[in-house]
């Protein structure tokens, strides 16, 4: 099965908009910050477009215009669970229909940021809940009762006292033509039928058969094939390739130099495109290139932290959060801590490689692909060949796996070049090997924290932070500080340490870079809840106890109490160490136990994993997302890293970049806190609480403090 | 090129191609069943597993010619309803996030349960250590694993 994305055009067609259907919808009014909730019927009089919108058919069937690429975190099954706990309608009456990429209509599209449900869940429950009341509204017409005799259930209406019933389907063309109620009461968390209940996912089945269609599985009339030879220096040129050979394999149509946009700059291959991938990957083989390095010979793993060490000394950078007069204290202090911390660049390593299908057909291009971020590939491509923006479509097919590669526009950018050289729709596929070595990277970033305690508590902290900034790819300007530098520290922290300086020192470098899960959250993380941890060592009070002091707010403090309850911390032998950090609207705590196994080495026998991202939708989602995170961040942490030799990536495949098996993986817990506050992210927040609380926990244990990621677990 | 022929899911299919191909890409390009995987092209991670004779194999690794006339199953063979035991408790756990490893996950977890049908976690270890997820569903392949060899009859 597909997912389904069709053009707005054709949907209002299908839907008859005004005619025999219920259709509520949101748009944004000029100048207005807030989307409005609007009909059809009254959106047609007045001219107006709508943005996303919901719509009831006569046969009772709800679907929604939904806006947001499916990547592994659930809003497949999310967004129904919302529209029918608030509609009153069976689970399975709920379908979503994908938006092509169009951000004038629909708003961000961007999947990332852990933002799917976060953005969108108050409107969603108000649009379904203004749906219900409309069509209670229509049945008492119809019946001529008061509404207040009726209520909704399974997808009809029911008066009360007489018993009397009628389907949605019965009631859209009538509710249509409705005003819009106001002031709509929702449901209160206590309510809940469907929402906060582990339902199942609607598109696991098409998971588990072979059946749900990914990019690479797209197939459209007249396609080819294409594979890039690229080379192995980033971001280096073709001087001149030799394709003789690659043209004697049966299959191979065409050779030709592509150009492929890396945010401001280029980076060129040698395409080869054929009937079949086995011929292109042959052809690609085949082919012999000469490269223009010119550049990038020398770019090596170890200069790149060499160089962030001696910037992290000299410390001369741009002020981010500047709080009391740590520097005084520091410079003045007879005791501090003065420490590195490092981490390294690493690859998503999505296991769908990158893919994309363009077809180029001189006045309009259309794209199919696994894609997060379909607007920002519209406004490129269009910005690029010359297209008016309407002219590109954009359609998303199922991600496998996304982790902020793929809202990057390098690879449908590719296939759109090579199709308009082929002038037919054209398939291009990464190998593993393309999508090891070409970046864009999580960045490297090295961390210099400076602390003193003093009575117990922190006097000075200071966090020096050098590193690339993904934002100067996208031409984000340079003499404005990292606006993340503090991502993946809790805010209570910032608002309750004194003495708080964070400084961001410029750093560059020719790799590319790109959000990676958690983004920044995924190193700082890593450097303040280890560095925390120093001080609380300094301080000789338990470490969470530590913490407190400056986490008091009521969320911060449940949490902590949760972490303890569920860890039996307070009762806990040696080997415990705890992380707490927060991104994208969520908190989450971990609690890692570590212990040495007969071979005298260390293992990790437990993880307990508290996230707090506030309102939820569904809680089996978010202990997958946050099972994953661990998993993902125990593979940065102790199983791979991407180093550069002579302007290579060293790691090429899964072989040398060995990723997390069955066989690494601890217990792990996860246990969610219940409020009502706003959601939170729950796709990223999981990652960066990890690695501290590993680190942290060795040192309970052994005594030694880890600074540098990833290490070999057993090789402490 | 040659005419190879190939019994998938117990149906044949002749195709025309280059004898050296991986069976990966005949299956995906040639047979147009696209439930099996390409992850990494080299017996590194699994994604393209499928049954030759019941036994799992990485069809990535694996040039057509060697498995003319063989017996392959397929994920798309697994059953026609989501009805093997793996896959319903692939179902109930939840296993699946982004879903691209799973067809391979499935294939070699059903080749478990099929030479042993109470599988420890051990036994599970060793059968699963080849396949990549990352998405990190590994805790509940393993709890699903052992479900189906609870609810197996
Ligand atoms: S694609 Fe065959 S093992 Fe990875
Ligand atoms: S579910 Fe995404 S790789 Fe396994």
């Amino acid at each position: 099965m597909d997912i389904d994305t069709i053009s707005r055009r054709k949907f209002l067609k299908l839907s008859g908009l005004t005619g025999v259907a219920l259709t509520l919808g949101y748009y944004l009014p000029a100048n207005a910050k807030e989307p409005k909730l609007i009909t059809a019927f009254d959106a047609e009089n007045r001219g107006i477009e709508l943005n996303s919108w919901i719509y009831i058919d006569v046969l009772g069937k709800v679907t929604l215009y939904s806006h947001r690429a499916e990547m592994g975190q659930g809003v497949y099954q999310s967004i129904p669970q919302i529209i029918a706990e608030e509609l009153h309608v069976d689970l399975d009456k709920v379908n979503i229909v994908f938006a092509p990429g169009d951000n004038v209509k629909y708003g961000n599209q961007i999947t990332g940021g852990s933002s799917s449900i976060r953005g969108s869940y108050k409107n969603l429950l108000n649009l379904s809940a203004t749906a219900r009341v409309m069509l209670i509204k229509a049945a008492s017409n119809k019946w001529n009762v008061s509404e207040l005799e009726c209520y909704a259930e399974d997808g009809h209406v029911i008066h009360k006292p007489s018993g009397k019933k009628l389907h949605y389907g019965e009631l859209v063309l009538e509710a249509s033509k409705l005003d819009i109620p106001k002031n709509v009461v929702l449901k209160k968390t206590s309510e809940y039928k469907l929402i906060r209940k582990p339902l199942q996912r609607q598109d696991t089945p098409l998971k588990t058969n072979g059946t749900a269609v990914f990019g690479i599985d797209k197939m459209i009339p007249g396609m080819l094939y294409a594979m890039v030879e690229r080379n192995p220096r980033l971001r280096g040129k073709v001087k001149s390739f030799d394709a003789t050979e690659a043209l004697k394999i049966p299959g191979v149509k065409q050779v030709f130099i592509v150009r492929m946009g890396v945010f401001n700059t280029f980076r060129e291959g040698v395409a080869v495109v054929a009937d079949s991938v086995w011929a292109a990957m042959k052809g690609k083989k085949a082919l012999k290139v000469d490269w223009d390095d010119t550049g990038f010979e020398h770019l090596n793993t170890e200069d790149i932290y060499r160089r962030m060490e001696e910037a992290l000394q000299k410390d001369e950078g741009l002020s981010f959060v500047s709080k009391g007069d740590s520097n005084a204290i520091i410079k003045s202090a007879e005791k501090k801590i003065d420490v590195v911390y490092t981490t390294p660049y690493q690859s998503h390593s999505c296991m769908e490689p990158l893919n994309c299908i363009a077809h180029y057909q001189k006045d309009k291009i259309e794209i199919w692909g696994p894609i997060q971020a379909p607007e920002w590939v519209q406004d490129y491509i269009s910005k690029e060949l010359g297209i008016a923006r309407e002219k590109v479509i954009v359609n998303m097919t199922f991600l496998g796996g996304g982790f902020g590669r793929k809202a990057f526009m390098d690879y449908p950018h590719e296939a759109t070049m090579i199709s308009k050289e082929i002038n037919a729709p054209v398939q291009v596929i990464w190998s593993r090997e393309d999508d090891a070595t070409q970046g864009p990277y999580r960045p490297g970033i090295s961390y210099r924290c400076q602390g003193v305690v003093a009575n117990s508590e922190i006097s000075a902290f200071k966090v020096s932070i050098a590193g690339q900034n993904n934002s100067h790819w996208r031409g984000g300007a340079k003499d404005i500080p990292n606006r993340s530098a503090t991502e993946g520290f809790l805010k209570p922290y910032v608002d309750n340490i004194q003495n708080l300086s964070i400084v961001d020192i410029p750093f560059e470098t020719p790799i590319p870079t790109m959000w990676w899960r958690s983004v920044y959250a995924s190193t700082n993380g890593f450097a303040y809840e280890s560095f925390m941890d120093e001080l609380a060592a300094e301080s000789a009070k338990d470490p969470i106890t530590f913490r407190r002091t400056y986490l008091k707010d009521e969320r911060s403090s449940e949490l902590l109490d949760k972490l303890e309850e569920v860890s039996g911390w307070k009762n806990r032998t040696k080997g415990y160490g705890v992380a707490i950090t927060e991104c994208f609207g969520s908190t989450v705590g971990q609690i890692v136990k570590v212990s040495k196994n007969a071979e005298n080495k260390i293992q990790i026998d437990q993880v307990w994993a508290v996230i707090d991202c506030g309102w939820y939708v569904n809680p089996d989602i978010i202990k997958a997302q946050v099972e994953g995170s661990i998993v993902m961040a125990l593979g940065a942490a102790t199983i791979h890293e991407i180093t550069f030799k002579d302007g290579k990536t060293v790691q090429n495949n899964f072989n040398t970049y060995k990723m997390p098996r069955i066989t690494d993986i601890p217990p792990i817990e996860v246990y969610i806190m219940e409020n009502d506050a706003d959601a939170g992210g729950v796709g990223e927040p999981g990652l960066p609480p990890f690695a501290p609380a590993l680190t942290n926990a060795i040192f309970d244990l052994t005594g030694k403090r880890i600074r540098k990621l990833p290490f070999e677990l057993a090789k402490v | 090129m040659a005419i190879i022929n190939l019994k998938i899911n117990s149906k044949d299919y002749s195709i025309d191609v280059d004898p050296q191909m991986p069976l990966l890409w005949a299956i995906r390009d040639f047979v147009g069943l696209k439930g099996t995987k390409y992850g990494c092209g080299i017996a590194q991670c699994g994604a393209c597993t499928v049954h030759l004779n019941g036994q799992p194999v990485r069809s990535c690794s694996l040039p057509v010619a060697a498995v003319a006339n063989k017996n392959i199953t397929t994920i798309e063979g697994l059953s026609d309803d989501n009805s093997h035991p793996i896959q319903k408790a692939w179902i109930e756990e939840q296993v699946p996030q982004c879903g691209y490893c799973q067809s391979g996950q499935i294939m070699a977890a059903a080749a478990l349960l099929s030479k042993n049908a109470s599988p420890n976690d051990a036994d599970i270890d060793a059968a699963m250590q080849g396949h990549i997820c990352r998405c990190g569903t590994y805790p509940r392949i393993k709890r699903a694993i052992k479900k189906a060899s609870e609810n197996k009859p």
